[in-house]
């Protein structure tokens, strides 16, 4: 199985094209969704919805940016839909309508996203299991365990304090209107992503999925650098799942396939799969013009059952186009 | 490096079938402490139906994997062949045969288009087949909220139900294509080009392998195959089903199954004895499970285990072999 792309280019800058892995073409795909939004209601554009839009986009972001840090070092996160949907009904459950008790779950939630993602870096690292059947075996296990511990119904409910995350907003900020408190999350997670991309770590995360055994030579760790991207991605699925489960509340459903969105979001921000190549800004961008282009599909009446093949395209048009490009060099 | 020169079925049996051995030793030792009978007829009949859809699928994905790549758009071509055959059917037995060969058409269209996003557009068999696998669910999705079309009377008779003894017809079917495969693979060109492939495709293409046609002609069959399964699950379920693919877990337990069989997930060694070995054994774990009446949630877990652990497994042996 070829899981990593030849990257056995010959060094020849011959013309001028987009950097790769550049946020060019994404912002520039953003732009023109953005347009055609406007175009079909031109309300949009105006703070309020698209404050709340930016709210609403915000948990898909987060998990692009988590499956960035996993993708960008040569692996794939395919549970963080079900840790989303585990996290929820577990944080139901937990909470159990008593608001005292909001703290100390949402703790218990990041914490246990992390836990779910060392134990997938280190299934895949040091156990040598390709991380699609780890994540996919994790998936089952999620899903079967909180089905198990619930008994097939979601038990409790969540607090009002714990759902404000996903709900509330700043009211009456002067210039925007509503600011939801899940911008304001993003925002901050956006700003560590993107300050921890250009770190050290950041650094190395790209030279392991660049070459591994490169990496390895000069003295990286990379099962460790690996494991770290695997707690992050689980570390975004907390985050994502808190927001969520406050906006749109508790069912087995609440994370069903957003593990193919964020994969769809990355590929669409220009990261290369198989790792070493892309930003984890055009990840989250990606995500961003996945959610407008579902606002756009929405408006032009077009059912939402068809997201998935929407995305299943994405992803075989980004891939397809970035290897063409590849080997046409 | 002499993985070319050594043809699958020269290889000693794989140590699936001691695995299978025990569990079904250990398997029967506990249903009877639990006052059960673990072969007894019903349970048997129902282990072989159970192992019949897997396997089909399973014998596909050895030939993928085998060639170093992988098909996860499996269990998607399973739901849509079943809604494909049933409706086209429509509880006719006349058009039993047009059925099968829409179905048949329309899954090896879909390996096609596997098999050139693989090896043409260089996409990675897991993101293609991934994708492809999108596409099918939303226009699943898009169609279809439950059953729909009539399985012909004769096919869910004869397919679904007929059997001889404790062996059903469908398990048969699945001999008849694990044969077959296994004929191509030892005996014919196309086998030992398409292990050569998986071994090392710039050898093999040194070679004078044709690479490219070669992987095309294993997703086309590893389709071929997920298409025979859902023509089989229609029948036993009278009905095309749009989610029989992915709850049923096709695509994940199909690559469980091949990697269990001792078909190594970077291609080029295995072969397809192993995999029904592989499929006996997860269909065993299932009738165990079954016969202990085991919550089916709990059963989704420890499958989980199960699928990380083999791998896990197969993994050190792999490295020991390589360090050796």
């Amino acid at each position: 199985m070829q899981l990593t792309e030849d990257r056995h280019r010959p060094l020849r800058p011959a013309r001028w094209r987009p950097r790769p892995g550049g946020v060019a073409p994404i912002v520039g795909l953003l732009v023109l969704l953005l347009v055609l939004v406007a175009i079909r209601q031109p309300d949009f554009l105006a703070p309020p919805s698209l404050m709340s839009f930016l709210g609403r986009s915000a948990p898909l972001v987060l998990l692009a940016a988590g499956q960035y840090f996993v993708i960008v070092s040569g692996e794939f996160d395919l549970s963080v839909g079900s840790l989303v949907t585990a996290q929820v009904v577990v944080a139901a459950r937990l909470i159990d309508s008593d608001p005292s008790r909001t703290w100390p779950v949402v703790a218990l939630l990041l914490a246990g996203g992390m836990l779910v993602g060392l134990v997938n870096g280190l299934v895949t690292t040091r156990l040598r299991v390709p991380s699609f059947i780890t994540t996919l075996g994790m998936f089952l296990i999620l899903v079967g365990a909180v089905y198990l511990w619930s008994d097939g119904a979601p038990k409790g409910g969540l607090s009002e304090e714990f759902r404000r995350f996903g709900r509330r907003a700043f009211e009456d900020v002067p210039g925007l209107g509503r600011v939801p408190y899940a911008l304001l999350v993003l925002l901050v997670a956006a700003t560590l992503a993107v300050l921890l991309m250009r770190s050290d770590f950041g650094r190395t995360l790209v030279a392991v999925g660049d070459n591994p055994r490169t990496a390895e030579l000069s003295g990286v760790r990379v099962w460790r650098t690996r494991t770290v991207a695997f707690v992050l991605s689980g570390l975004a699925a907390a985050l994502a799942a808190i927001l969520l489960g406050g906006y749109s509340g508790v069912s087995f459903q609440a994370g069903a396939g957003l593990e193919f969105g964020a994969i769809t979001a990355v590929v669409l921000g220009g990261v290369a799969l198989g790792g070493g190549r892309g930003s984890v800004v055009g990840a989250m961008l990606g995500a961003l013009t996945l959610e407008t282009l579902f606002v756009l599909m929405n408006f032009y009446g077009v059912s939402g059952a068809l997201r998935s093949t929407v995305q299943g395209a994405i992803i075989l048009a980004a891939v397809a186009v970035s290897g063409l490009r590849s080997s046409s060099r | 490096m002499n993985t070319t020169l050594t043809l699958p079925t020269r290889r000693p049996v794989p140590g699936v079938f001691v695995a299978l051995a025990l569990t079904l030793a250990i398997g029967w030792l506990v249903v009877a402490l639990d006052g059960g009978h673990l072969f007894n007829q019903s349970t048997t009949v129902s282990l072989l139906h159970v192992a019949a859809g897997l396997g089909l699928v399973a014998v596909g994905q050895t030939l993928v994997v085998l060639g170093g790549s992988l098909d996860l758009s499996v269990a998607y071509v399973v739901s849509l062949s079943t809604l494909v055959a049933a409706e086209t059917m429509a509880g006719s037995n006349g058009r039993l045969l047009p059925a099968v060969g829409l179905v048949l058409a329309v899954s090896a269209g879909i390996g096609l288009l596997n098999g050139v996003l693989v090896t043409k557009l260089k996409v990675n068999a897991f993101i293609a087949t991934l994708g492809v696998g999108l596409l099918l669910k939303g226009y699943l999705d898009n169609g279809y909220d439950g059953p729909a079309g009539e399985t012909a009377p004769a096919l869910v008779r004869g397919l679904g139900y007929q059997r001889i003894g404790p062996v059903p017809v469908s398990f048969l079917l699945l001999l008849a294509v694990a044969g077959a495969v296994w004929f191509a693979l030892a005996r014919t060109r196309f086998g030992h080009h398409l292990i050569a492939v998986g071994g090392d495709p710039e050898v093999a293409r040194l070679s004078g392998v044709r690479t490219d046609r070669v992987l095309v002609t294993a997703h086309v069959l590893c389709s071929l195959c997920a298409g025979l399964a859902g023509i089989y699950l229609a029948s036993r379920l009278a009905s095309g089903a749009p989610r029989v693919g992915t709850e049923g877990l096709y695509d994940l337990e199909s690559i469980a199954a091949v990697v269990l069989g001792g078909t190594a997930l970077a291609g080029g060694r295995g072969g397809v004895v192993g995999t029904v070995g592989g499929v006996l054994l997860l269909a065993s774990i299932d009738a165990i499970f079954n016969q202990l009446e085991v919550d089916a949630f709990a059963k989704q877990v420890v499958r989980g285990v199960i699928i990380i652990a083999a791998v896990a497994v197969h993994a050190r042996r792999t490295l020991r072999r390589e360090a050796s």
